[in-house]
């Protein structure tokens, strides 16, 4: 027979065969919980309209992709997350992989300066140099890029609290190489809210923190025109337990805690929203995630129209780095990890990224060595130049499920959006502890399912081993945290002390006022002031936040 | 005594609820299994205390000590456990705690295992453990208090 409609085939041919064979699960969902069907239709799209959902590639809503010939134009930026030990040892790092054909440089922090302490500090003990490259001064910037030509490359950097202190090493140290900064590309994280809700190197409190984050866009639009300003990120609210869903309402609710915040110190949204730059998660479900991509595109487009009147189509445009799913690895027979990031990477490619990190097979066991970063690049390598997809522009368009999950994706996120606007916005939700409660949930949703088997998690939960043996991992050299306290006795003992003092004064008035501190920030840069001495000031000045306990 | 059995066999109802410590020393902010673990074990009766993150090694065993706990969970991800792991069992014993059970959790490279061992820690629990495992082993060892 041949049904007419799905519903037909879902009562005749369909159910005739589950009632003989039932399914090999009751339920089949989404990451966040919704039901999915057997298959999709052209029913399921009947009230959908190619123009208003899709458009063409550089056009709004840019569900397509934000560029007119996306990967045929030129591939993604391959992009690693790198940094470990000292300055020397990364630079190290960062060439190898430049020379391996990494296209973009992406800096790694340790703990310490991402939380405003010198390597010599009592907190930074046994943290220097560890999830990151210890950077304290503009001198651990000049050893940390040289031979790298800052005019030539973009450079991300995973950076929050201190991203304005970390930006003005930066900008001083491609000054010193005589750099255009008008030239000068790259990205800091910048997401401070974020940190609030999952990921933790917070320093100051709300306020002070979104001043200096309106610092920054306002001294960049300016000063260095292509600068991505901010990464508003989905992916670390993903990496602690979140849905799909969650990532892209959470993302959204901040950035328009920073779009609000800049607008109320005088800012034209069209000035500087061209220079947002968003940051999303890669799991495991391939097609969700791949739909996820898209939507995140048509809402931003949405909000920059419908919220902020935006006229100019380089404010519509979501741009996007992506990780693979860092929780979603695997201690349990780790060379699994590398099919796992894999497919993860072929979602982002296939959802439109800019940017894509692969991570590295070892990475639930350590920092990734040299021979596991490189296998990580030809992961991106393959698949750009290899399988073909990024050959014709947003592949898997017009498939019943895609566009359908789509669009699913994209009211559920709106719908999210609206409930944390119930709550005062997104920083009033985190105050109240909303998004954390609503994270820990659906982490605790996920351990239970693993647990149960609802949900298999292949070598650790079903078709499990007994380990073989670890792959060597890679350490860093306990010396480093010795060696970076003299180099900082060093540099302290040959600065002019008055220059350092001046400028630290000033730092601490300008924390009153409303000067923008990105200038100062620089000249303090200039005379080798440290990030734990203009940190330490700003403590002083406006206090630091405290975790709102959800549990 | 048939009614008595019966009560303890079918659910394991503790008669005073063992008391946990979980704590995230470090300045590292992955606290998700710290949360799904503090859950999972209050979830089964146990009274836990989270501590939140960024703790140093005074202020942990400043709560054990206010908190009266007899259990002590770290979770640590960064890698300074080597560093932080024995400045922590020190402030626990100058302030006279040592009869705690100590156990770890996030990334702890398998070579640092039985240095963290010697530290005091009597179970490390890497990424992917069931928390049923860590509640079994938190009954079984969790010294008992009168």
């Amino acid at each position: 027979m041949t049904s007419k409609s799905k519903s037909n085939w879902e009562d005749t041919t369909y159910s005739t065969a589950t009632n003989r064979f039932a399914e090999r699960q009751e339920h089949f969902k989404s990451s966040s919980g919704k039901e999915l069907d057997a298959l999709y239709s052209p029913e399921d799209l009947s009230e959908w309209n190619y123009y208003n959902k899709l458009g063409y590639p550089g056009e709004f809503p840019f569900t397509r992709g934000v560029q007119p010939t996306m990967y045929r134009g030129r591939l993604w930026t391959m992009r690693q997350y790198a940094g470990f030990a000292d300055a020397a040892e990364s630079n190290r790092r960062y060439k190898f992989l430049l020379e391996q054909g990494q296209t973009g440089l992406s800096v790694a922090f340790d703990l310490p300066t991402q939380i405003g302490f010198d390597s010599d500090d009592e907190e930074a003990i046994g943290e220097v140099g560890k999830v990151g490259v210890a950077i304290s001064s503009l001198a651990d910037m000049e050893t940390l890029t040289d031979g790298i030509p800052l005019e030539k490359i973009t450079t991300s950097m995973t950076i929050n609290a201190t991203a304005p202190i970390l930006l003005a090493f930066y900008v001083a140290a491609a000054k010193k190489q005589s750099a255009d900064l008008s030239k000068i590309g790259g990205t800091i994280q910048n997401d401070i809210l974020k940190e609030y809700i999952a990921r933790g190197t917070y320093i100051f409190p709300p306020r002070p923190s979104l001043r200096l984050i309106t610092d920054t866009f306002s001294w960049c639009k300016d000063n260095l025109p292509n600068w991505n300003t901010i990464s508003i990120s989905g992916y670390h609210m993903r990496e602690a337990g979140c849905t799909a869903a969650q990532e892209l309402s959470f993302t959204f609710a901040n950035a328009i805690e920073y779009v609000d915040a800049a607008i109320e110190i005088g800012l034209k949204f069209d000035d500087f929203a061209p220079r947002l730059a968003f940051f999303w998660a890669c799991h495991s479900n391939f097609l969700e995630e791949v739909a996820k991509f898209r939507a995140s595109r048509r809402v931003w487009a949405r909000i920059a129209t419908e919220r902020y009147k935006s006229t100019n189509p380089r404010s519509q445009m979501l741009r996007f780095h992506t990780q693979t799913g860092g929780a979603t690895l695997t201690a349990q027979q780790p060379l699994n990890n590398l099919i796992r990031t894999t497919l993860q990477a072929m979602s982002a490619v296939l959802g439109g990224t800019q940017s894509l990190h692969t991570n590295s097979y070892d990475e639930a066991l350590a920092l990734p060595t040299e021979e596991s970063v490189e296998l990580a690049l030809r992961t991106q390598q393959l698949i750009g130049y290899e399988s073909g997809v990024a050959d014709v522009i947003d592949p898997l368009a017009g498939s019943y499920y895609i566009e359908r999950l789509t669009d699913q994706i994209e009211s559920e996120t709106m719908q999210y959006i609206d409930r944390i606007e119930e709550f005062g916005g997104a920083l009033s939700g985190i105050e109240q502890g909303f998004q954390q409660r609503e994270i820990q949930e659906s982490a605790y949703q996920l351990q239970s399912q693993a647990e149960s088997k609802e949900r298999i998690v292949v070598g650790v939960n079903e078709f499990v081993t007994e380990d073989i043996e670890t792959p060597p991992i890679l350490k860093v050299d306990p010396a480093v945290e010795k060696s970076r306290a003299e180099q900082l006795k060093k540099l302290r003992s040959g600065r002019d002390s008055k220059a350092t003092e001046d400028i630290l004064k000033r730092i601490r008035n300008a924390a009153n006022s409303n000067e923008n501190m990105m200038p100062l920030l620089i000249k303090a840069a200039e005379h080798y002031v440290t990030v734990g001495e203009i940190c330490r000031i700003l403590r002083e000045e406006w206090g630091e936040y405290r975790e709102v306990m959800t549990l | 005594m048939a009614s008595n059995e019966q009560s303890t066999s079918n659910a394991p109802v503790e008669i005073k609820p063992i008391r946990v410590l979980i704590a995230k020393p470090g300045l590292d902010g992955h606290d998700r299994g710290a949360k799904v673990v503090a859950r999972a074990l209050r979830d089964s009766g146990m009274e836990v205390v989270y501590t939140g993150i960024r703790q140093t090694p005074q202020m942990i065993a400043e709560a054990a000590l206010q908190e009266d706990v007899q259990v002590i969970g770290i979770s640590i991800l960064s890698g300074a456990h080597l560093g932080l792991f024995p400045r922590i069992v020190d402030e626990l014993n100058s302030r006279g705690i040592d009869d705690v059970l100590l156990f770890a959790g996030g990334i702890i490279p398998d070579e640092d295992i039985p240095t963290v061992e010697d530290i005091g820690f009597l179970g490390v629990f890497g990424p992917g453990t069931d928390t049923r495992d860590i509640i079994e082993f938190v009954r079984k060892n969790a010294p008992s208090r009168d």
